[in-house]
């Protein structure tokens, strides 16, 4: 890590970060830097490799050239993967168990933060009367709102939120806003990829755009 | 802050797999089905011939549970890598192997119990001489442990192809053969009033090297499998 500043706040750290498949370049050279209480979209077409990114930072690819740490940890390792939460397309959600017992996995996985419990998570993403329900009977939107919630109570400093803002209506682009708020302000930073527009409340936000 | 401890995150997994396959009981009953029937149709086919029947017996059971018990493999994984709970687990900050040994031992509760129950009934129904009941119980509690733990090695491992069923089961025939020996060299042992412990402390042996391997084997083979 002798390139790296030793900036005590920085969470993410990447450095001529790239990715190919086959030979393909999947993802060109990137560098950025995430410190606490930011927030970075990362924006691009189609393909043009920001699920890629994600699951890079998360630790399930690894690349092909360059440097990522996080928290001073490489990707996939034991201290990284205590920083890290990913929440991709699909929500990891069993359809057979209720939304409690779901979140009930999560904790036991992830650890939850102190006088969190599963019901108030569910609670605040206005699932209130939705606790012992099926994930497999509710809509869509429902099943992203339990992702939120699944993800809202552990401790991971670093989110990796992959296009959060599909399938939910406004108040629930609202909740993702709110809940990205105080997340930065616990702290923690979060990368979020998008291909629409989504204004964020917060000044302080960075843009990655990624093309080939 | 309360970080999660390796236990938290077994019991977690244990506690959803059990469950699941409570909330699905229909699909768990399934294998007991399965060897029921099959054991059902042998006096049938083989005619009624005592001797014949008490002397095949132990192997009969015993192929048919295990058989039974591959009916569930293929699924080991496989829902999980769909719905996206497997990349999850893969980045939970426990580790992968204690979370895989817990997927396993709810696989071995939930497929093998109830044929642990069933495959002494069957044998009695064959006509299983009562002296090798005893010893027909512990090789099946042995040899669908083994069963478990190599069999979720290379469901893990095929997780990621598309109709991994036939592999799986051509993949896994040259590990069970001979653990289908051992076993059934005990019982026929016990039958002919020859010392038995001696396969079956083999048996033991290879369970406690796969107890230890298995798990962080799969571990591998599903970080593998998710990068494909």
């Amino acid at each position: 890590m002798s390139n790296f500043s030793t900036d005590a706040n920085a969470i993410v750290e990447a450095h001529a970060l790239a990715f190919s498949r086959r030979d393909e370049p999947i993802l060109r050279p990137l560098d950025f830097h995430l410190g606490t209480g930011e927030l970075s979209f990362v924006e691009g077409d189609n393909g043009s490799g920001k699920t890629t990114l994600l699951n890079i930072l998360a630790g399930l690819l690894r690349p092909s050239s360059g440097e990522v740490h996080i928290s001073g940890y490489a990707p996939g390792t034991d201290g990284a993967r205590a920083e890290t939460r990913l929440l991709g397309h699909q929500l990891g959600l069993k359809g057979d168990l209720s939304a409690r017992e779901n979140l009930r996995v999560a904790m036991g996985l992830y650890g939850c933060r102190e006088g969190v419990t599963a019901d108030q998570s569910l609670a605040e993403v206005g699932l209130c009367g939705f606790e012992d329900e099926p994930i497999r009977s509710l809509s869509a939107g429902q099943k992203k709102r339990v992702a939120l919630s699944a993800l809202n109570l552990g401790n991971a400093r670093l989110w990796l939120l992959d296009e959060p803002f599909a399938n939910l209506d406004r108040a629930g682009i609202d909740l993702v806003n709110t809940m990205l708020d105080l997340h930065l302000q616990r702290g923690g930073a979060a990368l979020v990829t998008t291909h629409g527009a989504v204004s964020f409340r917060q000044e302080q936000t960075h843009k990655l755009r990624l093309n080939i | 802050m309360t970080s999660p401890g390796l236990f938290s995150g077994f019991r977690a997994i244990l506690q959803r797999d059990l469950l699941l396959a409570w909330r699905r009981r229909g699909d768990a009953a399934m294998p007991v089905l399965y060897a029921m029937i099959v054991a059902i149709l042998f006096p049938f086919a083989l005619g009624p011939n005592h001797q014949l029947l008490a002397r095949v017996s132990g192997g009969i059971v015993l192929v048919t549970v295990l058989l039974a018990m591959l009916l569930a493999l293929d699924n080991l994984f496989r829902s999980d890598l769909e719905d996206g709970v497997l990349a999850q687990m893969v980045l939970a900050p426990q580790s992968l192997s204690a979370l895989m040994a817990a997927r396993i031992l709810a696989y071995w509760l939930v497929t093998a119990s109830p044929l642990l129950v069933a495959g002494p009934i069957l044998g009695y129904m064959l006509g299983l001489p009562a002296q090798a009941q005893p010893v027909l119980f512990l090789s099946l509690v042995l040899s669908s442990a083994l069963l478990a733990l190599l069999g979720s090695m290379l469901a893990a491992l095929t997780a990621g192809t598309r109709r991994s069923g036939m592999l799986l089961s051509l993949m896994l025939l040259p590990l069970i053969v001979p653990v289908v020996i051992f076993a059934a060299g005990a019982i026929s042992a016990v039958e002919q009033g020859l010392p038995w412990i001696a396969p079956l402390a083999w048996l033991s042996a290879a369970l406690a090297l796969t107890l230890v391997l298995a798990p962080v084997a799969c571990a591998t083979a599903l970080r593998i499998t998710l990068d494909a």
